[in-house]
């Protein structure tokens, strides 16, 4: 008692200046002290770590508690200043090897163990699925996002589904339906767009930001209303290489708060985390503000514009030595249209290796899909 | 302030967008879907057509058109003009009754519905008591005699349809009096028919179901003469002289009775079968008609021998010696018979039948001698064969027209030369501004050619290619093989003929240019006819080239139909368009796009499985390129694949057993009940899949492996900078079902050595849009950003030549995007999405000119789209931009937006129904409309004052006369003098011209006095 009032109380007088780091590795724990202002770069904070409990030929992950009581990765420098700044007024990190980590072990509530059931984005199913690696950013490429968090009202949600190359199918299927809206007149039964299916594996179910039954209410910035089920089906599958859809989700307990942000995130408030419960996390937002900085949305739009052109600035174009024995000869029918097809099977033959040629290239096109593309991809013959 | 000023443009952009753009659906071409009422008015010279869609359109001399459509879907099921008004009354399924106006504003006239009324019985009466089932518009104005289901007569009074009790005729009055025996025997049934006496308005006759006919006076308000019938009524026909009666019936026999004769009748004067001691079927309707020469015609509908003929539609004339059963291939829905001008004479003087068969109207001269067939110059049956495709071509040429136009009269021999003997109302529209082509491809292997610059659409020539190939029936098979001496004696009139011999000869792409006069045509069996316009009659072979679009592909089989054979002899073609090239696509798939460059002398055409170029000129194939998918397995194997939709054949299997109940024709009986069964079966299996899923629909991107990537939906020819900058070439390009754009590079040989040199083609480029959607349009803009003008044009001095100068730009459309490049180099420059902003998809799209309304001589290029929605948009060139769009057919309609061509100047057609094209218009200054005057006889009594002489006419009449002549000549001074311009101010040329387009299309002046002197004819025969 007498001891932990101390504690604190030198806690408290250091805290302005330090940051007390509780590390533990397996059964054993080290503390020491970061300069909260002044933490430093990952890669010197990993250092330390492993010079600390001396496993420097180990290769681990290291992870955090935060003030939720979730287990949040240390892989970069943005959420190692989190780390450091968030303390309050521990940092606990905690250390795994790398071939033992559990990755479910992160996110929500992975600390507490508190048994109560919470509503998730994600279900179970998800969680359990075991290669997400959250702690290796350069594995990440963005699936789905939460935008506009700050000019949408709370029950709406609008989500941007990115399309990788064409392996995994959007894979949702929409309905008609009718919604119940407020008018002036009262309550209003009017027409409207909902997901009715998702198809398991698809785009959107691993998200997990869509859901059926979740009424439809904007595609790429087009109101739906008013539109009938084949137009919207259109409009989906037109922006399906950057498809932003505003839902109304079915379930209305998972809408993110926009009163209880921290601070921390606030400044940049286009994205959201995707992850979220009843709380919004700083540090999962921040990482996909990171991710997402990495990627440059932009350059995926411009992606789907790219049409691919193949120019054949043609060599020197009829074969001369056809023309030359043509004319003399053409007086004879018989002759002449031998020469006619000789001269066509020349064509095919050129056509044939044009189009070997131009199969290999667009496969080969088809790979890096990602931002190299858009700078002009044009093969010359 | 800003906001201000931004205000102030964009309301000067909408108005001049609004001189712009108008959309209007103008007029409807064809034959009336379904039609179930015929009405005709000898007074006013109108003609009026009900459909079983509550439509009624009236019709009087070729321009004078109106329509109506009553608010209720009801069958029209009669049609009566009131004696002596503008006025009609229609009684629909439901009951009603509704009348009709025409009434002029602006010095147009205009049908509009006054009033409508339901015929209310006592309370607690059964309703078959007030069901009306015969009426009488009667001669003295205003009243209209009701007969209904209970055998009552009511009487009311238009316009308001006030009920006049006190002229009520129950049918217990009626009965009271008649000879007991036949009184008790029989309840009299629902009143069959109402008639007036031609001499004596006083006396109506009412025509029981049963039998009895009862002539009721009515001014005494009593019954004077009965004629005790046993025979079930059909029909009555008060003779001209008031005399006798004539009552046909339903065992198809038909009697006379005679008038003067006793009080009460028990059996005809005379009673005839005239076709025979066999069993009969019913005569519908009969007229006799008197001539001045003496013997009567007898006319009538049915009655045909019950068990060899019961099956046949026919119409039977006789007069005199002559005897004629008119064959007709469709139901007969009703007829009429026009009579002499003179209704003053003691005689009827039948001029001309017209009859309304289910899928066309036909018109039979009865004043020649052989009684041939009217040519109709509107309600043209265009379904005659299925239409398949159709293309339009703005501003002809008067060379080609009249070429065309003789070649056309030289198959129209066999018509009559009379006038169209509807000649009621005053067409006062302005003259069509220039002459325009509508083509419609038929499933017969036919093309027709059609008038269309004006309200009429009016049949100019019709193109025959089956004479190229050998098909299974013999040509001569079915002609008319009406030996001698046959009874009935049969002559087949009508062309409607849904029955195509080879569905393979089915024309699927046209395209013919009009300052050359050379026509493509390519069919569903891959087949592709380059025809020349020859005026005069040829025999030659078809030379034969096989076009193998495969290209050693591996894996292939074709599944589909065979090719066509093609007649190895010398084959006769009469004057006209005649093939000299014949193109034949392995494997032969139907046909998708199809072009001809006159110029280059070159055609393109594409399938599902790729392209090809052919040299007309060296007939030679220049060019082919496989399109086709490895994984597309619906293309290799061609339409006869099982992965065949449900959705297409039961169309299919719908639009076969519609045709067969239209025709009734004669099938084995096993194979249609089977059809009809497994039709059956198909439908229920599709509605409890449709139960079964909800309707959703799967979001997933388009991928390459769809089915059909590699059809060719566009080809387009171009005189563009495809290779650098600095030198323009030939350029063939070709947009697939995929996305997927393809741009050769050609090398035409000057003229002087096109015979020597062959034509080249090299690949220049492709392009694969990203979203992978249907390339539906090619166009290069030039210089200054405008379409490049079509072949030719620019030779003929009627474009401007294109600007060679500037860089080009590519507009690729697909069905969701609008895309330009830049060429030479292709590189996008900037784009509309329409699918991502609308949810529409482009069906059709054309290069329309939109000329401004307030000034004529500023006008602007823009594409016309529609959509899948079945909305029009205008986007504007070079900017594609979004201009104004309107919604104009329903999006349910398919097959209507399927079959929908622009023309050049803003205006377009499509099927509303399989017989009947609706015109309509996007452009504020081109307006193909219908405007006409109907004038509405003067009222009895003054008429009476003004029948003392026909020259004499009546001050006010003549003012009148006076005032229309003067607007008509300022008509023809404002309308645009096009065909003035067009005829090189050769008089003679434009007499000749003009009296080759008589009936169709008069000058202003001889128009001004035939309407003068048909008012004259009025007066004169007024009564």
């Amino acid at each position: 008692m007498n001891r932990s009032f101390n504690k604190s109380q030198s806690l408290r007088f250091l805290d302005c200046t330090a940051v007390e780091v509780k590390s533990k590795f397996g059964a054993e724990f080290r503390r020491f002290s970061l300069d909260r202002l002044k933490p430093g770069k990952f890669e010197e904070f990993y250092k330390l770590i492993l010079h600390i409990h001396r496993i420097s030929n180990m290769d681990v992950k290291l992870g955090y508690a935060d003030v939720h009581g979730d287990l949040l990765p240390i892989n970069n420098d943005d959420n190692f200043c989190k780390a450091v700044s968030m303390a309050n007024p521990l940092l606990r990190v905690f250390i795994q090897r790398q071939d033992e980590v559990d990755y479910s072990s992160y996110g929500t509530n992975t600390l507490m163990r508190r048994k109560k059931a919470v509503v998730t984005l994600r279900n179970d199913v998800n969680r359990k699925r075991p290669h997400i690696s959250i702690s290796m950013p350069q594995d990440f490429r963005p699936v789905s996002s939460i935008i506009d968090v700050d000019i949408l009202p709370e029950t709406h949600r609008r989500v941007r589904l990115y399309r990788h190359g064409s392996d995994k199918p959007l894979g949702f299927y929409i309905r008609d339906g009718t919604s119940v809206r407020v008018t002036p007149h009262g309550l209003e039964k009017v027409p409207g767009i909902f997901i009715s299916r998702m198809v398991p594996g698809g785009l959107a179910e691993s998200t997990g930001l869509l859901a059926v039954n979740d009424e439809v209410l904007e595609v790429n910035g087009i109101e739906v209303t008013g539109k009938t089920l084949d137009q919207v089906t259109d409009m989906m599958i037109a922006n399906s290489h950057n498809l932003i859809i505003t839902v109304k989700p079915v379930n209305q307990r998972n809408n993110i708060i926009r009163s209880s942000r921290i601070s921390g995130s606030s400044g940049q408030s286009t994205d959201s985390g995707s992850s979220t419960s009843h709380h919004s996390l700083p540090a999962p937002s921040s990482l996909q503000q990171h991710l997402l900085q990495n990627f440059h949305p932009d350059d995926l739009e411009s992606d789907e514009e790219t049409d691919i052109v193949i120019e054949s600035s043609l060599r020197q174009p009829p074969p001369p030595l056809h023309q030359i024995t043509q004319r003399p000869l053409h007086n004879n029918n018989n002759l002449s249209f031998r020469l006619h097809r000789d001269l066509s099977l020349h064509n095919g033959s050129i056509h044939k290796l044009l189009s070997t040629l131009k199969s290999d290239p667009r496969h080969s096109l088809a790979l890096p899909r990602g931002g190299i593309e858009e700078d002009g991809t044009v093969i010359t013959l | 302030m800003k906001r201000f000023r931004r205000q102030g443009q964009e309301s000067l952009k909408d108005r001049h967008k609004q001189d712009l753009f108008q959309f209007n659906k103008t007029v409807e071409h064809g034959f009336p879907h379904q039609p179930s009422a015929l009405g005709f008015s000898p007074r006013l010279g109108l003609l009026a057509i009900g459909t079983r869609s509550g439509a009624i359109k009236l019709y009087g001399t070729p321009g004078v058109e109106f329509m109506g459509l009553h608010e209720a879907n009801a069958a029209v099921l009669q049609i009566h003009f009131l004696a002596e008004q503008g006025k009609l009354v229609t009684l629909l399924e439901d009951n009603s009754l509704h009348l009709w106006k025409l009434q002029a504003r602006n010095d147009v006239s205009e049908l509009a519905e006054k009033t409508s009324f339901t015929l209310q019985g006592k309370p607690g009466a059964l309703p078959s008591t007030t069901h009306v089932t015969a009426v009488l518009a009667h001669s003295s104005r205003d009243l209209l005699y009701l007969g209904t289901e209970g055998g009552h007569v009511f009487v009311v009074k238009t316009p308001d349809f006030e009920e006049l009790e006190e002229h009520y005729i129950s049918v217990e009055n009626v009965q009271q009096r008649i000879p007991g025996e036949y009184a008790g025997r029989r309840n009299l049934d629902y009143v069959e028919t109402l008639t007036e006496n031609p001499q004596n308005p006083n006396q109506i006759l009412i025509g029981y179901s049963r039998g009895l006919m009862v002539q009721w006076d009515v001014k005494s308000k009593k019954a004077t003469h009965y004629f005790l019938g046993n025979k079930k009524l059909e029909s009555v026909w008060w003779c001209h002289d008031g005399d006798q009666v004539i009552s046909s019936h339903s065992d198809g026999t038909y009697c006379h009775w005679s008038v003067s004769k006793g009080h009460s009748q028990t059996a005809p004067v005379k009673n005839e079968m005239p076709y025979g001691s066999f069993p009969c079927k019913a005569i519908s309707k009969i007229v006799t008609l008197t001539t001045k020469k003496g013997s009567s015609f007898v006319i009538f509908s049915g009655g045909m021998p019950r068990a060899s003929y019961g099956d046949r539609h026919c119409i039977s004339v006789i007069h005199g010696k002559n005897h004629v059963a008119f064959d007709f291939t469709s139901r007969i829905i009703d007829f009429a018979v026009i009579c002499g001008e003179n209704s003053e004479s003691q005689h009827n003087d039948p001029v001309a039948l017209l009859v309304l068969a289910e899928e066309e109207l036909v018109a039979i001269d009865l004043k020649s001698e052989s009684w041939p067939v009217i040519q109709t110059p509107y309600l043209a049956p265009l379904h005659c064969s299925a239409i398949t495709c159709s293309h339009h071509v703005s501003n002809i040429p008067l060379k080609l027209w009249e070429r065309i136009r003789s070649a056309g009269e030289k198959q129209n021999m066999h018509y009559s030369d009379m006038q169209w003997p509807v000649n009621g109302g005053l067409n006062v529209a302005p003259d069509p501004p220039q002459r325009d082509l509508l083509l419609t491809g038929h499933e017969d292997g036919t093309v027709r050619f059609w008038d269309a610059s004006g309200v009429c659409l009016y049949p100019i020539y019709k193109l025959s290619s089956a004479g190229v190939f050998l098909t299974d029936s013999d040509p001569n098979d079915n002609m008319n093989s009406a030996g001698e001496g046959e009874w009935p004696p049969f002559r087949k009139v009508g062309c409607f003929d849904p029955y195509s011999d080879d569905p393979r000869l089915g024309i699927q792409k046209i395209h013919l240019c009009k300052y050359s006069g050379y026509l493509a045509i390519a069919g569903t069996a891959g087949q592709v006819l380059v025809m020349e316009l020859n005026d005069e009659d040829a025999q030659h072979t078809v030379d034969s080239t096989l076009a193998d679009l495969l290209q050693d592909q591996e894996g292939f089989k074709w599944k589909g139909h065979a090719q066509l054979s093609r007649r190895e002899e010398p084959v006769h073609f009469s004057q006209g368009f005649q093939p000299f090239a014949l193109v034949q696509c392995q494997p032969p798939a139907v046909i998708t796009s199809l072009i001809l460059h006159s110029e280059w002398k070159l055609v393109a055409f594409g399938t599902s499985h790729g392209f090809g170029l052919y040299d007309y000129y060296q007939k030679r194939i220049v060019l082919v390129r496989c399109t086709l998918n490895p994984c597309d397995q619906l293309a290799l194997e061609g339409p006869l694949s099982r992965v065949k939709s449900i959705k297409k054949s039961l169309r299919q299997s719908f639009r076969r057993f519609r045709r067969s109940q239209v025709s009734g024709r004669k099938r084995p009986v096993g194979n249609a009940a089977k059809i009809q069964e497994l039709n059956a079966r198909l439908e229920q299996e599709a509605l409890q899949e449709m139960e079964l899923a909800p309707v959703q629909r799967k979001i997933e991107a388009r991928s390459s492996d769809d089915s059909f990537t590699g059809l060719i939906r566009t080809l387009n020819f171009a005189d563009s900078f495809i290779r650098d900058g600095s030198h323009h070439t030939p350029s063939l390009w070709a947009g697939t079902n995929g996305g997927s754009v393809f741009a050769y590079s050609l090398r035409v040989p000057p003229a002087e050595k096109r015979t020597d040199n062959l034509v080249m083609a090299e690949p220049a480029k492709e392009i694969q849009l990203m979203h992978r959607a249907p390339v539906v349009g090619i166009v290069i803009l030039d210089g200054h950003g405008v379409p490049l003008p079509e072949p030719l044009e620019v030779a003929h001095d009627l474009s401007r030549s294109p600007d060679m100068h500037g860089s080009h730009q590519l507009l690729v459309i697909s069905e969701e995007q609008f895309k330009m490049f830049t060429l030479p180099k292709v590189s996008a420059k900037m784009k509309l999405k329409l699918t991502a902003t609308e949810g529409s998809r482009v069906r059709k799209v054309s290069v329309a000119t939109f000329v401004n309304s307030k000034t004529p001589d500023h006008s602007e290029t823009g594409l016309a789209v529609l959509t899948n929605q079945g909305d029009i948009h205008v986007i504007s060139l070079p900017g594609i931009k979004p201009q104004v769009h309107y919604s104009c057919i329903r999006k349910e309609d398919v097959s209507g937006i399927a079959s929908c061509v622009f023309t050049k100047y803003g205006q377009g057609f499509y099927l509303i129904s399989p017989s009947e094209f609706e015109r309509f218009s996007l452009s504020a200054r081109w307006l193909v409309e219908p405007r006409c005057l109907v004038e509405i006889p003067r009222s009895a009594a003054k008429r009476s004052l003004r029948r003392r002489t026909a020259a004499e006419e009546s001050p006010d009449d003549t003012r009148e006369s006076r005032l229309h002549s003067n607007r008509t000549t300022e008509d023809a001074e404002t309308s645009p003098a096009v065909m003035e311009h067009a005829l090189l101010n050769n008089e003679k040329v434009l007499m000749e011209i003009q009296t080759s387009l008589e009936g169709d299309r008069r000058s202003q002046t001889e128009k001004n006095t035939t309407r003068t002197s048909g008012n004259v004819k009025m007066m004169a025969n007024g009564e």
